[in-house]
């Protein structure tokens, strides 16, 4: 059997890489794909936990959890749209009209 | 080395080769291709949990709609590669060690707190723990607000999505 | 030898996988002659005529010719998505076989017992949608990566297509769903057995007639198929997303579109028609010889049309494969083979059937144009399958549902 403490570490491995992906990445769907994959390793870890006291909460939280990552994708991924028609260019630094 | 552990060790590399791969590919292409590889990476490990429906759903949802809306996206907006630039010189010499230093105490506390208890589901073709009528029990009982909430939540996303990527009417 | 009786369920599973392989391969390739000689009659013509008796040796031809075709990349294509998009497409579509049960005996294979399926699950269907979802990278990835414009085109459409009708696809599944009460196929097709009225068989196109409708309808669109190929047609597109690929890649997106159809229409038969119970009363003991006889007078046929052709291959090689074809209707009839051979056999004459009726379709129906084809994807299709979904549980509420 594997135990659970090897999910979690994944699921720490995988969100710090996510982190990583966020913050050092220059496209603006890039960054939002590491977003993605930090959702992804938080749902491994409610899984492994929801098998680990075997209840059904966790499952349910990782429906809901996929569920408002597709819509959040779909809204950001239009507002990613109309950034790239204004800005000419999917930099994230080239969004920077209201800098101080 | 027992099926369900050499099953996790294959999958677990293959998500994290995955998470490298985002992060350092060139074009968003390849960042999206990873991606769906960690998708389906996790998705069997939820089958090795016991969680079926979730793994299906994971596949279903998340790599066979979000993931081609990105790839839809980044073809439509033609992203080209993506600008190289140097990492600042603290977060190489120190980022990096503090973060990998960071990441082994995580692993080294988890693995004592955790050492001994195993994982309650069966090997991949064990005993599941969660059937789907037990899910779906709990999510139209427990769970029908956050339900009927996630369904209003779905169509304004729709709405937003429609409003904003409309070309501007002249 | 040890390891095989240290791990029975391994192995027996990748001798089932190899044995499926092969029947399936072999099927596609014959699948191709079967609708060339199909929409050729159609045509008021013969099709495959030269290549070995009556063109069977056709597909060998084609298979030839594509291995010795020049293998062109183009230059500006991305290496390796374009290398990537075709494994991908033809992998999926194989995969989603093995979740397909073909009947409900259990044989043994080397002293292991096991059932007629690759992979057994109690969430099969969910399964096989999830990895048929995956299906949409093949095209889209292969229309990206050619770097140019009627590839690119023919992909964006073919893949918001492939979307578009997968929501029917799977909203027009839930009402069989609903009457079957779970997600493992020998459940569904359990809840068709038995008999209204003594002789009108309890398939689901009965009561979900509007479902097996729809569920033609949006599975002929996720095919790509005609009438909805305009995507791939090549007066419209120039071939679509597989314009810039030559010899075994084209093959392989060519052999996923034919799997991608043999899986579509084993689904249609386990969910609709009753995957592989017979439509007569199980009190008709007759029908237990119907495969023995269909092989006899099958072969019986074949050497009598090799005697009579006049090409001189089809005089020497139809009488042989009539012996062959006579030898197995009496295999049929041996008691220990009876029972197992009655599923499979229902099982293929109606997956057989669905693939006529699908080379029917190509044969005589014109294209829909793209902006037709959306419009009727989202503005009919899916208002019907939801409308189907509401009267469906609507019913299930008040009358119960069958077993």
């Amino acid at each position: 059997m594997v135990p659970i403490s090897y999910y979690v570490i994944l699921s720490a491995v995988l969100f710090g890489l996510g982190v990583i992906g966020f913050v050092f990445k220059r496209n603006i769907i890039t960054i939002f794909m590491a977003i993605e994959l930090m959702l992804n390793a938080v749902n491994l870890a409610f899984v492994a936990f929801s098998t680990e006291f075997n209840q059904l909460d966790g499952l349910v939280f990782v429906f809901f959890v996929i569920v408002v990552a597709a819509a959040e994708v779909a809204v950001g991924l239009g507002i990613v749209i109309v950034i790239a028609r204004n800005r000419k260019s999917l930099n994230v630094e080239d969004v920077n009209l209201l800098k101080f | 080395m027992s099926i369900p552990m050499a099953l996790f060790i294959v999958c677990g590399a293959l998500s994290i080769f995955g998470a490298i791969g985002l992060i350092l590919a060139k074009e968003p292409v390849h960042s999206a291709l990873s991606l769906i590889l960690v998708m389906v990476a996790l998705a069997v490990l939820y089958l090795l949990l016991g969680a079926a429906f979730i793994a299906a759903i994971q596949i279903l949802v998340y790599a066979g709609a979000i993931m081609v809306l990105f790839v839809f996206v980044i073809m439509l907006l033609n992203a080209g590669e993506e600008v190289r630039t140097n990492l600042s010189r603290l977060a190489r010499w120190v980022g990096l060690p503090l973060g990998i230093f960071f990441l082994a105490e995580m692993g080294y506390l988890l693995f004592h707190e955790y050492a001994g208890r195993t994982a309650n589901a069966g090997t991949a073709t064990g005993p599941v723990v969660a059937s789907t009528t037990d899910l779906s029990m709990k999510l139209f009982t427990e769970y029908v607000l956050p339900f009927e909430l996630t369904s209003i939540l779905i169509l304004i996303a729709v709405l937003g999505a429609m409003v904003l990527a409309r070309k501007e009417s002249q | 030898m040890e390891f095989v009786s240290q791990h029975p369920i391994l192995v027996v599973s990748v001798i089932k996988i190899a044995i499926a392989l092969f029947v399936v391969m072999t099927a596609l390739a014959y699948l191709t002659w079967f609708e060339r000689k199909v929409v050729a009659r159609i045509q008021s013509r013969w099709g495959p005529y030269w290549v070995g008796p009556h063109g069977l040796l056709q597909p060998l031809a084609d298979g030839i010719k594509f291995l010795f075709k020049e293998d062109v990349v183009p230059s500006s294509a991305d290496r390796i998505t374009y290398v990537l998009a075709p494994f991908l497409a033809l992998a999926l579509a194989l995969t989603t076989l093995a979740l397909i049960p073909i009947g409900p005996a259990t044989i043994s294979i080397l002293g292991q017992k096991t059932q007629l399926v690759i992979a057994h699950s109690n969430i099969a269907l969910i399964l096989l949608f999830a990895i048929s979802s995956l299906g949409i990278y093949g095209v889209a990835l292969a229309g990206w990566s050619s770097n140019s414009k009627y590839p690119l085109m023919g992909g964006l459409r073919s893949s918001a297509q492939m979307i578009s009708y997968e929501v029917s696809l799977t909203l027009s599944v839930v009402g069989v769903l609903l009457l079957a009460g779970s997600f493992d196929f020998y459940d569904i097709v359990g809840s068709q057995s038995g008999h209204w009225f003594h002789f009108i068989p309890k398939w689901q196109i009965i009561p979900q007639f509007f479902g097996f409708l729809c569920y033609l309808t949006a599975a002929i669109a996720e095919t790509n198929r005609i009438p909805f190929d305009l995507p791939e047609a090549e007066t419209e597109l120039v071939a679509g997303f597989h314009t810039e690929y030559s010899s075994f890649k084209f093959a392989m997106f060519f052999m996923a579109e034919y799997a991608n159809m043999i899986t579509v229409s084993c689904l249609a038969t386990l969910l609709f028609l009753g995957g592989w119970l017979s439509p007569f009363p199980d009190g008709w003991r007759w029908q237990l010889y119907l495969p023995a006889a269909g092989l006899i007078l099958g072969g019986l046929a074949l050497i009598i049309g090799g005697v009579k052709s006049w090409q001189w291959n089809a005089k020497v090689v139809f009488p042989v494969l009539g012996i062959i074809c006579l030898g197995a209707g009496a295999l049929c009839t041996l008691p220990g083979l009876l029972p197992v051979i009655q599923g499979p056999f229902w099982f293929m004459a109606k997956v057989f059937l669905l693939l006529f009726f699908y080379v029917w379709l190509r044969g005589t129906l014109p294209r829909f144009r793209y902006d037709q084809l959306m419009s009727f994807g989202w503005k009919f299709l899916l208002p019907l399958s939801l409308a189907n979904l509401v009267v469906t549980s609507i019913v299930v509420m008040f009358v119960g549902a069958r077993g």
